[in-house]
């Protein structure tokens, strides 16, 4: 049993450690028997074993020159403590941010251990015995994955609140506000508890607005034809002149298959804007995607079929190409002294910087649809839930001040992404699980606001740091906001 | 008057499209000897419009009907289109542009004529020359002397009058050196670094030529460099051309100091880019930016095949050796290309903003250009004769002194505390250089200036930019002195494109000017409840 003191605290967590006690509790050497933090007894941590001694730390920030220090696994972080006596620097890294750890070949000083962090971070260990790096690298590959939402560290996490302001926080962001101040519900527009208890769409929230004119037999039908059976709803209202944003999932129309319902359904919201007699739709999809769709019975809407509707694809490419692209473009980040051209090229190759523009392209094309031509606007891509959610929050962003404020923009994200079903614990693999479900979907909308700062530096009340805490939090799972991957889970959860 | 001649219709109707975002104007066009002017007529007769026929680079004529569209591209990479009503007169008018813009003479140029209020002829141009640095160099040490044997240029043209050279070396001896080197550029201090005790010098290639010549004197001047700094003191001969390329410049009489005849000089290889592979990369650069019509891809490969940023990279990179060469080694640096007027400069300029703080206040940065660009002998007249737009084949033309702009906004962005001025000085300076109203930049060295009497006739730049109204636009608003030096981050990822003057006129310029007043806003209001007890800071601070 050994304790040490940190007198530091994480960059982001900023209570220190979670409980009351300050003991670090150390995993290696007990990785055969490794308890889950989620089932420690209820005395708070305890302290298991020692810490590795003599590890070198590399990072990029701080000179190329390595650190010696000693490593601490605890149940939630790594933490890194730097031998120098008087600064004693701490370096923490929280588990669930680690996106890959790799071990490679020994050297003549010791074994590396690479970790790479889902904040871009990396960090290499460079542990002096073999087995030491073993144990460490079997400990984080196992704390990093946890399998079950109670393991995460919003369940043991205790800030120094009680109850009540606690429960006070989540009343923060009150969504049926955000539509109020919004001028909704109104003649056009009325809320609809179809979806109570999640009857209808498993991914919804049970508390949408629809056209006053979609009954309830509307929107069950339309509901059917969509995948998943997100029907279109709304996302934005443009007080101004009446536009509005939906939202939906693609229509399951293959090649030739009709749904009266789903037409009622859009002509009902191109009714709700007397300003205008068309609608437009946005596949978020490029077009060959959207047509091979069609061969699963799935797709998009047929002009002929819908009457009064401006289709227009957008080619925004699914979460694979852009996990690849993120890829690529952390490779390029990695590359050790690289030439301009090294850079300017695999910057390039990533793709990273024209999936951006496509976003951004699209949000400016429905946030004009909506300010200019007085146009409602339907988005929806594949199931509605990715490139749906990025494009209605960049147009909402750039058509409402509102959302460029602090409180304005976590509305934002808890209307366009917590409420209507982003997976948020697929897309940033906060419980292990399938690595094809992996996607930076979020962190491209958060790059999208960054672009819009840095072109507008005056109209944001937040700055990058905000940005940077919202991408970690994403990750981190320190607050229960970004867990699940939709309002029913987290229902069932809490 | 000569102007006469070439104007052969003074007036038109006209509407002028200045720019993508702002509206057309409406008025008159006139002609004069130096300027294109567009009156909107009585109703608004104060908003008149006004083109410095100087800076405009490159011109096109359409005619179309009985009309025609003359477009303008200006050296400050502006783009203007002009509707002129009648075919002669747009013809004529275009013709009298092309004629008046491209004139070569010195004294009828416009800076001999400006005569703006407020100013007084000869106010600002004894204000900056190298005698007022050796002033400060001297408050130093004592090894170093103010030397006039250049008082009538007979020695090098394109030196001035007085430079610094160590104490140890005479006049006669530095003839002597003279004729060793290419122009007569023989070596003289720009920079002591007071900390290490050691000096930046520049100088031209030494003439060894095929029969390897040495020169006593050369090599005196150079042992003496070492010795006042220190006794054993070491010296870095940084090179701006390739090992190869110094060898073969011995073929044409030129060549590189060859390491037996310098005792304690170690030779180093940093090839820059210059000449006319600098200009085409500056036109390809523009020309990317002007191009609206792109995809991201295309953009990017663009951005990388015109090599740009790559040679923002390496500037930087030779300057911070220069630079790490003297404060973290205690070594002395001289650095020389061929002619010592052009990559040799940015290097010697750069490395002093990296190491000086004194050089990165309003009053130091003129001083730095002043004594490292004009009175360097920094061929301006040759080199931004024509900006990226020209059609004529570039001759002389190279951008370096852009580059020199360039980096120091590098400098800025990466520490945006440490420099008392701001983006605006950067681009006036730009835009200066290009076409000016004022004669700090004409003509090639001090030496022609004096010909043309320049410092008589012409008011000065920087006593036009010292003016308080100019203020606002120039400082930084955020600055702190910093007395340390501030190392860049040299690395593809920390450098970007300067957007401020590279996109200046394709996108809106409001967001980034309201921002600008913005901070001056929050930064004056501080200073007036006396809130300086926690100076705000915007530098990333890390958290322990």
């Amino acid at each position: 049993m050994a304790t040490i003191t940190c007198n530091q605290t994480c960059r982001y967590c900023d209570t220190g450690l979670p409980g009351n006690s300050r003991q670090l509790v150390t995993h290696w050497r007990s990785a055969g028997s490794l308890r889950a933090p989620g089932r420690q007894s209820a005395g708070g941590p305890q302290a298991v074993g020692n810490g590795v001694e003599n590890v070198r730390l590399v990072d990029r920030v701080s000179s190329k020159k390595a650190v010696l220090g000693t490593l601490y696994l605890t149940a939630t972080h790594v933490i890194f403590v730097e031998n120098v006596p008087d600064a004693r620097k701490e370096t923490w890294i929280l588990h669930s941010q680690i996106s890959t750890i790799e071990k490679q070949a020994t050297t003549a000083t010791g074994c590396p251990l690479l970790i790479r962090c889902k904040n871009f971070q990396i960090i290499q260990l460079i542990i002096p015995q073999e087995r030491d790096c073993h144990d460490v690298y079997i400990s984080l590959t196992r704390l990093a994955r946890p399998v079950k939402y109670e393991e995460l560290y919003c369940f043991s996490f205790n800030p120094k609140l009680d109850k009540e302001e606690r429960e006070q926080g989540w009343m923060l962001i009150d969504l049926s506000e955000e539509y109020k101040r919004m001028g909704l519900p109104n003649n056009y527009w009325q809320l609809s508890d179809v979806n109570r208890d999640y009857k209808v769409c498993d991914s919804y929230p049970t508390e949408l607005y629809v056209p006053k004119s979609a009954t309830a037999h509307i929107i069950v039908g339309s509901s059917k034809f969509r995948s998943r059976r997100r029907f279109p709803a709304l996302s934005y209202y443009y007080k101004d002149n009446h536009a509005s944003i939906c939202r939906s999932s693609q229509p399951l129309s293959g090649f030739s298959a009709r749904c009266l319902e789903d037409e009622q359904m859009l002509q009902a919201i191109r009714k709700a804007n007397p300003g205008s007699d068309f609608i437009y739709v946005v596949d978020t999809r490029p077009k060959l995607n959207a047509m091979a769709n069609r061969a699963a019975g799935k797709g998009y809407e047929n002009e002929d079929n819908y009457s009064n509707i401006k289709f227009q694809f957008i080619g925004i490419e699914n979460i694979h190409v852009m996990r690849n692209s993120l890829q690529k473009m952390l490779e390029v980040c990695e590359l050790k002294s690289p030439s301009m051209s090294d850079f300017l090229w695999g910057l390039e190759n990533s793709g990273w910087l024209r999936h951006i523009k496509a976003i951004m392209d699209a949000g400016i094309f429905i946030a004009k649809a909506v300010s200019e031509e007085g146009a409602s606007v339907l988005v929806h891509c594949s199931d509605g839930w990715d490139r749906t959610a990025q494009v209605c929050s960049v147009a909402s962003l750039l058509l409402d001040p509102h959302y460029r404020t602090l409180k304005g923009f976590m509305v934002l994200i808890e209307k366009d992404w917590i409420s209507f079903g982003h997976k948020f614990n697929h897309r940033y693999g906060n419980l292990d699980g399938d690595p094809k479900e992996i996607s930076p979907v979020i962190d491209q909308f958060i790059e999208c606001v960054w672009q819009l700062m840095e072109q507008f530096p005056c109209a944001f009340e937040f700055n990058e740091r905000f940005l940077i805490h919202i991408q970690h939090h994403i990750y981190s799972c320190q607050f229960g906001n970004f867990l699940c991957n939709s309002q029913k889970e987290r229902q069932e959860l809490k | 008057m000569e102007f006469s001649e070439l104007i052969r219709t003074g007036r038109a109707q006209a509407e002028l499209l200045p720019g993508p975002e702002e509206a057309p104007l409406r008025g008159t066009l006139c002609v004069t000897g130096h300027h294109l002017l567009l009156s909107p007529g009585p109703p608004s007769t104060p908003d008149l419009w006004l083109l410095l026929l100087r800076s405009v680079d490159s011109i096109e004529k359409r005619v179309a009907g009985d009309s025609g569209t003359i477009t303008l591209r200006c050296k400050d990479l502006r783009v203007l289109q002009l509707d002129i009503e009648g075919v002669e007169a747009t013809l004529d008018i275009a013709r009298s542009i092309e004629a008046l813009s491209s004139l070569e003479s010195v004294i009828t140029s416009f800076p001999f004529f400006y005569r703006p209020k407020g100013l007084r002829l000869g106010d600002a141009w004894h204000f900056h020359p190298p005698e007022r640095y050796y002033k400060r160099v001297a408050r130093e040490t004592n090894a170093w002397r103010l030397s006039e044997v250049n008082q009538d240029f007979s020695l090098c043209p394109s030196y001035p009058r007085a430079v610094i050279v160590p104490r140890a070396v005479d006049d006669d001896a530095l003839a002597q050196c003279a004729r060793f080197r290419q122009g007569g550029r023989f070596p003289v201090l720009c920079y002591h670094h007071a900390p290490s005790g050691t000096v930046l010098l520049r100088s031209s290639q030494p003439l060894i030529g095929p029969q390897k010549r040495r020169c006593a004197e050369d090599e005196d001047l150079l042992r003496a460099v070492l010795t006042g700094a220190r006794p054993g003191a070491q010296g870095f001969i940084v090179d701006t051309r390739s090992a190869q390329a110094a060898k073969q410049a011995r073929m044409t009489g030129g060549g590189t100091e060859a390491k037996a005849a310098y005792p304690g000089w170690k030779r180093l290889h940093r090839p820059l880019e210059r000449g006319r592979a600098l200009q085409e990369s500056f036109v390809r650069l523009v020309e990317a930016c002007g191009d609206t019509e792109q995809s991201m891809d295309r953009w990017l490969s663009r951005l990388e095949g015109c090599r740009w940023l790559a040679h923002v990279k390496e500037a930087l990179s030779t300057a911070c050796l220069a630079a790490q060469g003297m404060e973290r080694e205690g070594a002395c640096i001289l650095v020389h290309g061929a002619e010592g007027t052009d990559s040799t400069l940015l290097v010697t300029s750069l490395a002093q903003l990296i190491l000086d703080p004194l050089s990165r206040t309003i009053t130091g940065f003129q001083e730095l250009v002043e004594r490292e660009w004009i009175q360097a002998g920094h061929p301006f007249q040759l080199r931004c004769a024509h900006s990226a737009f020209s059609h004529a084949r570039p001759k002389h033309e190279a951008p370096t002194f852009l580059l020199f702009l360039d980096c120091v906004w590098q400098l800025g962005r990466q520490f945006p505390l440490s420099l008392e001025f701001g983006e605006g000085l950067l681009l006036a300076l730009f835009e200066h250089a290009y076409a000016s109203p004022f004669g700090t930049f004409l003509c090639n060295s001090e030496k022609e200036r004096c010909l043309c009497e320049v410092r008589t006739r012409t008011h000065s730049l920087w006593s036009g930019l010292n003016q308080p109204k100019e203020q606002r636009k120039l400082r930084n608003p955020l600055y702190v002195p910093n007395p340390l030096a501030i190392w860049p981050s040299v690395e593809p990822q920390s450098l970007r494109l300067w957007q401020g003057l590279f996109l200046r006129w394709t996108r809106p310029p409001e967001p980034s000017e309201v921002a600008w007043e913005k901070v001056w806003q929050i930064v004056t209001e501080r200073e007036k409840t006396g809130d300086s007890a926690h100076s705000f800071c915007l530098s990333p601070q890390p958290k322990q």
